[in-house]
């Protein structure tokens, strides 16, 4: 089939629905359908079944998603070999997410999230090698190697990191939209966390004060289904997020097509910056690794689970048939860049390995902004009693 | 001018200067402030920046963090720290420790208020005094005012200070008053947070003290005067960074020292006070270190246990005879 051809078709299907298919259409538009129907809750509509792309967009989706999956795989290389220590979370499988919602907000947006974080640091506009070094521990890295791989941020960019606690992104995440608020700005902040998050207290009275305050900020749930090794229905009495509290508005989405998310992200920023108070979205995802480097992933769920969703699911696989159908790209167009994509992440883990470890200095460095003619000590305080710079 | 229109006096000042400066907590705003420290600031700024919140410590405390994130400078008024243990984690993990873990990226200038320590006949839950938990973690600055200067001055700073400031007031505090001089009463008039003050100078013995026992040692100072012992008393104004300097070249004049807290005496500031005297003026001690603080008890109800579970004026002047080796 042809670009137009699918195009007209989609049209015609889609005639009675949204908004964007009624607007004028660049020539080389090419219109994707959401095949998974959005579950709504306090909406009476919902966000578009069809979004429209372009090739650009679609390249450009294609390559972030394959450099996060080659980046989760080297980093699982990299702790396997001891260079990456302590804990590792990685987000491969749940690619869509991160690169869906990018595609529908500005770097003017603010995101917030917990540890699973380095392709959310990449959606940011982060840059593998910084993730890499920061990942080893090295001065190059994003947070000086002082932070390592829960704790990566780009505040250049409105990426707040990046946490270790468990639910506390509600709340920060509900403070960077207030904030936004009061300066009167015209963005969303999006406040992540994960479906074992999702029965914490404190989220609970983030969104009290979010709906209160009419605070422009979306919670969006990434639902990869198992909570470490807890699996969503032995942890919560309901497993559903998105229609958690009878007074937010929420969307269930299929986490696995980036342009769904991609159009219930658009979705929530319009609902947001309409002065409607936050919204709720819950993506339907799925990790492939366990939950953190320790974690073989296999004690709480089946192989052949794992396997299915690889096979029917992938959300880079379907994204590349999609182009493919589009003659976006041809096959032989994939595997080249496949391997530029590959060669440019090994390279960033060969130069991040000989990246210098931070010097000695860096000890007591940024404990305060503040800090002039404070003393502190180390383990000796005999020996070592510094003076803050 | 007392202690409470000091406090917000400041805030109101700060508030005027600084559109980024705002203010959140339980009853702050219609309710003119538990302890009225708030009073006038919603009529005159407004509900966008004086912030009635629900009872949700956790929450709001993060909202705080959050917001202070992206550079607003947030007041948060806890009614007590008691309930700022329901917040705690964001008050460790989420602003003290960001500075560093972010390589010096964002920054946190967050000031959290509130009454600390012993009211009376509040009990056990609403009696604790948090000076040493927050006093030990790096990242934050821990303040304790005593006077109407120390709240003016100190909360000043702590507002502009672009770190987090835990900022430690004591409620029987805040209908005192205390002559200020006109240049406390400058808006731009602020305290180093880092700095102890000599309340009162002295040759025989040092006492050191912070908040409410500050008064408590000057008190015992006029009663050692009396039996010729000349007490040097020392306002710490700053648990965290704890002034080293002052405090041994105190007692390195009068070669003994009463350390006085109303917390809980195992790990207290007053364990810090010490250990810091005896590493860096060991031979300069002529007797050995004296401490004085709260029982190590939970705060009992029925007011003659809770005057026995709390530090008294004869407890300050019995050890700082001891000290001077003039009594049993």
């Amino acid at each position: 089939m042809t670009r137009s051809t699918v195009g007209s078709l989609a049209r015609r299907l889609f005639a009675s629905q949204p908004r964007q298919a009624a607007a004028a259409q660049a020539p080389d538009a090419i219109n994707v359908e959401i095949p998974v129907p959005f579950q709504l809750h306090l909406l009476q509509e919902g966000p578009a079944r069809e979004s429209v792309t372009s090739r650009e967009e679609l390249v450009k989706m294609y390559r972030d998603m394959f450099r996060i999956r080659r980046m989760e795989i080297t980093a699982d290389k990299l702790f396997k070999s001891q260079l990456v220590r302590g804990f590792c979370h990685l987000y491969d499988g749940q690619e869509a997410v991160t690169i869906g919602m990018e595609a529908a907000l500005t770097y003017e947006d603010t995101v917030i999230t917990a540890y699973r974080d380095h392709a959310t640091f990449l959606g940011r506009g982060g840059t593998v090698h910084e993730c890499f070094a920061e990942l080893m521990g090295r001065s190059t890295g994003c947070a000086r190697g002082k932070g390592g791989s829960m704790h990566l941020y780009k505040p250049s960019n409105n990426f707040y990191g990046g946490w270790g606690i468990v639910g506390t992104t509600g709340p920060l995440g509900a403070g960077l939209a207030f904030a936004n608020k009061y300066e009167k700005k015209n963005n969303v902040a999006m406040a992540i966390y994960g479906d074992g998050a999702g029965n914490q207290g404190q989220l609970f009275e983030a969104k009290n004060m979010a709906g209160l305050w009419d605070l422009p900020l979306i919670f969006l749930v990434e639902n990869n289904h198992y909570g470490m090794g807890t699996a969503e229905w032995r942890a919560s009495k309901k497993t559903t997020f998105y229609d958690r509290v009878s007074y937010i508005p929420g969307i269930k989405v299929d986490g696995m097509d980036a342009f769904a998310v991609k159009e219930a992200t658009r979705f929530a920023k319009e609902h947001c910056l309409s002065g409607k108070g936050p919204i709720v979205l819950e993506a339907d995802t799925y990790r492939y690794h366990g939950h953190s480097m320790s974690d073989p992933g296999s004690t709480y769920r089946t192989r052949n689970e794992i396997q299915g969703v690889r096979q029917e699911r992938d959300p880079i696989e379907r994204i590349k048939k999609l182009m493919i159908k589009e003659n976006v790209m041809r096959e032989e167009e994939f595997k080249a860049v496949d391997k530029e994509i590959k060669q440019e992440v090994d390279d960033a883990a060969a130069k991040a390995k000989d990246d210098p470890n931070p010097g000695e200095e860096e000890l007591f460095m940024n404990i305060y902004k503040n800090d002039s003619g404070l003393k502190t000590y180390g383990c000796d305080r005999n020996m070592v009693r510094v003076q803050l710079p | 001018m007392t202690v409470r229109d000091a406090l917000n006096s400041a805030i109101d000042e700060e508030m005027a200067a600084d559109p980024k400066v705002f203010v959140m907590g339980e009853e702050v705003g219609e309710y003119q402030g538990a302890y009225k420290v708030t009073k006038g600031l919603l009529q005159k700024y407004g509900p966008d920046r004086v912030l009635d919140t629900p009872i949700t410590e956790a929450g709001f405390t993060g909202i705080g963090v959050g917001a202070a994130f992206q550079g607003l400078k947030p007041i948060v008024e806890f009614m007590t720290f008691n309930f700022a243990m329901q917040a705690i984690d964001h008050i460790i993990n989420s602003a003290a420790k960001t500075y560093y873990m972010s390589g010096g990226q964002i920054s946190v200038p967050i000031v959290f208020r509130g009454p600390n320590g012993a009211a009376a006949g509040v009990g056990a839950q609403h009696s604790q005094c948090f000076a040493a938990w927050y006093g030990s973690c790096p990242g934050l600055k821990v303040v304790t005012p005593y006077s109407a200067e120390d709240a003016r001055g100190l909360l000043k700073a702590a507002i502009r200070d672009p770190d987090p400031v835990v900022f430690l007031e004591n409620e029987l505090l805040y209908g005192e008053n205390f002559p200020v001089s006109s240049q406390v009463r400058d808006p731009n008039f602020t305290l180093p947070i880092g700095k102890a003050k000599v309340e009162r100078e002295g040759t025989d013995v040092t006492i050191t003290a912070f908040s409410k026992m500050v008064g408590f040692a000057l008190k015992a100072a006029d009663e050692l005067a009396k039996d010729g012992i000349k007490a040097e008393v020392i306002n710490l104004r700053s648990i965290r960074p704890l002034d080293r300097e002052t405090i041994n070249a105190s007692v390195r004049k009068t070669y003994r020292l009463v350390a006085v807290e109303e917390g809980w005496p195992q790990h207290g500031v007053c364990a810090e006070v010490c250990a810091s005297v005896q590493e860096e003026s060991f031979d300069y001690l002529d007797a050995p270190i004296e401490r004085i603080s709260g029982a190590d008890i939970p705060m009992p109800y029925a007011a003659n246990l809770e005057r026995l579970a709390l530090p008294q004026i004869e407890d300050i002047v019995r050890a700082a005879k001891r000290a001077c080796y003039r009594s049993k």
